[in-house]
């Protein structure tokens, strides 16, 4: 149990540094606004072509703001070498890994929460008295993209490039469940069965699980100080 | 890092003869024993070569995932050098599949590129694989460096299945699933893939001395500047 309070410990303690000052988390939400803005003009407003990638943009506004907070993450721990006192307090390296991501995936929930009112009105979706499930979705998503994100934005908080270096690693990765996130979305979206797409539940599922549990083992080769 | 220095290059001409005279052999196999292909005519015989690539670049990527095991298991160098020199083989390799894919497609299916899946897998994989290479230029020779590629390494590799998978159940392919196909054929096939093979333990071979020599001379020049 103990691993579990020293995990929410370090969670807390990045949200409490990120509600003090809420600049990360009103750019990273201005910033999801604005790509579905962006997608309005590029479509067509009501047409077939725009309703029928509705599951896509909502995607694309989500994990580009999610990288965006993602990089954060680890970048104001460099600052006055905030990463060493992190990494010198008596905890496994695991700990910190899952203190990070529980902080990255709860700010990007929130984030989701924040700007998903705005999608609703804009593409005017419905959701079939699916909604419960629509948010299951997104959390599956969002464990399994902030996984692999926390880690990979471990590894290039310390280099010259990293504003680039962070999709370029964390995209390829994150194909499958940009493909299951769209293609279960579509399903909620057009109101069909859960048979359906269950197929897609299961696969992000297993990808968060895989990935997790990776995560979790290797996150101390990318902290080391050398 | 003193493990740097190490062997001369024996055995690399025996293998080249070797490799030499599996490709001929493989060319005579895919172009005169295997028989012509009743619809697709001549542009079928491309087949082998594809193939061949695809299975070259699965296996080199296998040695980067196992090579970047061990290194983070056991600490020493040269498995990093393994698992590095194999990805580059791998994306020169899996280049060479997207590469004769579109040209074997446009005459058979009209196109130069569908998103099929096996295809739009192989595009992911490299593009994971061409990651790790950019990941590996843009961090300084260091323990961190190693690390972080192997880290990374292991990810893309678990994550290779799961895209193939997903990209599967994304869109129905138009790669055949079950063929029947001339007993010639496969052993051209077979033949090529041999072939293959044993260039890419020639080419694994011979770019690790290059590495090998590159690491020694780094270290002489480390230990000049230390001196002065």
């Amino acid at each position: 149990m103990t691993i579990w309070r020293q995990s929410l410990f370090i969670a807390w303690k990045d949200l409490r540094t990120e509600f003090r000052t809420r600049q990360n988390f009103l750019t990273t939400l201005f910033f999801a606004f604005l790509v579905i803005l962006i997608f309005n003009f590029a479509f067509d407003p009501g047409s077939v072509a725009a309703r029928e990638s509705t599951p896509a943009i909502l995607w694309v506004a989500f994990l580009f703001a999610g990288m965006l907070s993602l990089g954060q993450a680890f970048t104001r721990e460099k600052e006055d070498d905030c990463l060493l006192g992190l990494l010198m307090t008596p905890v496994e390296r695991g700990v910190i890994y899952n203190g990070k991501f529980l902080a990255n995936l709860l700010f990007i929930l929130v984030m989701e929460v924040c700007i998903l009112p705005v999608f609703i009105i804009f593409f005017n979706v419905s959701f079939h008295g699916m909604f419960a499930l629509f948010l299951g979705i997104i959390l599956l998503v969002d464990i399994g993209f902030v996984a692999i994100g926390t880690l990979f934005a471990a590894m290039v908080v310390s280099m010259r490039t990293r504003e680039v270096m962070l999709p370029v690693l964390l995209f390829p990765v994150a194909v499958p469940v940009v493909i299951a996130g769209v293609k279960a979305t579509t399903g909620v979206l057009q109101g069909l069965d859960v048979s359906v797409y269950a197929n897609w539940l299961k696969l992000l599922g297993g990808f968060d699980l895989i990935f997790l549990a990776v995560c979790y083992y290797v996150f101390k080769y990318v902290v080391e100080e050398n | 890092m003193p493990e740097a220095a190490g062997r001369r290059t024996g055995g690399i001409p025996l293998l080249t003869v070797v490799v030499l005279l599996a490709l001929v052999a493989a060319l005579y196999m895919v172009f005169i024993y295997a028989p012509r292909e009743r619809i697709m005519g001549e542009v079928q015989r491309i087949f082998y070569f594809h193939v061949a690539s695809a299975w070259l670049g699965m296996l080199a990527f296998l040695v980067v995932f196992i090579g970047s095991i061990l290194y983070l298991w056991k600490g020493r160098l040269i498995y990093d050098r393994i698992a590095a020199c194999s990805g580059e083989i791998g994306v020169v390799f899996t280049t060479i599949v997207l590469t004769t894919g579109p040209i074997w497609a446009k005459s058979v299916w009209g196109v130069w590129w569908t998103w099929d899946p096996r295809l739009t897998s192989a595009l992911v994989m490299w593009i994971m694989y061409v990651a790790y290479l950019v990941l590996r230029a843009s961090l300084p020779e260091s323990r961190k460096k190693l690390q972080f590629s192997a880290v990374y390494a292991i990810v893309a590799f678990l994550d290779v299945p799961i895209v193939f998978f997903s990209i599967r159940w994304w869109r129905r392919g138009m790669h055949p699933s079950d063929m029947t196909i001339d007993p010639q054929m496969i052993h051209a096939l077979i033949v090529a893939c041999i072939a293959f093979t044993l260039l890419y333990l020639l080419l694994l071979r011979v770019r690790l001395d290059v590495q090998r020599q590159q690491d020694r001379l780094d270290q002489i020049r480390r230990t000049i500047l230390e001196r002065e």
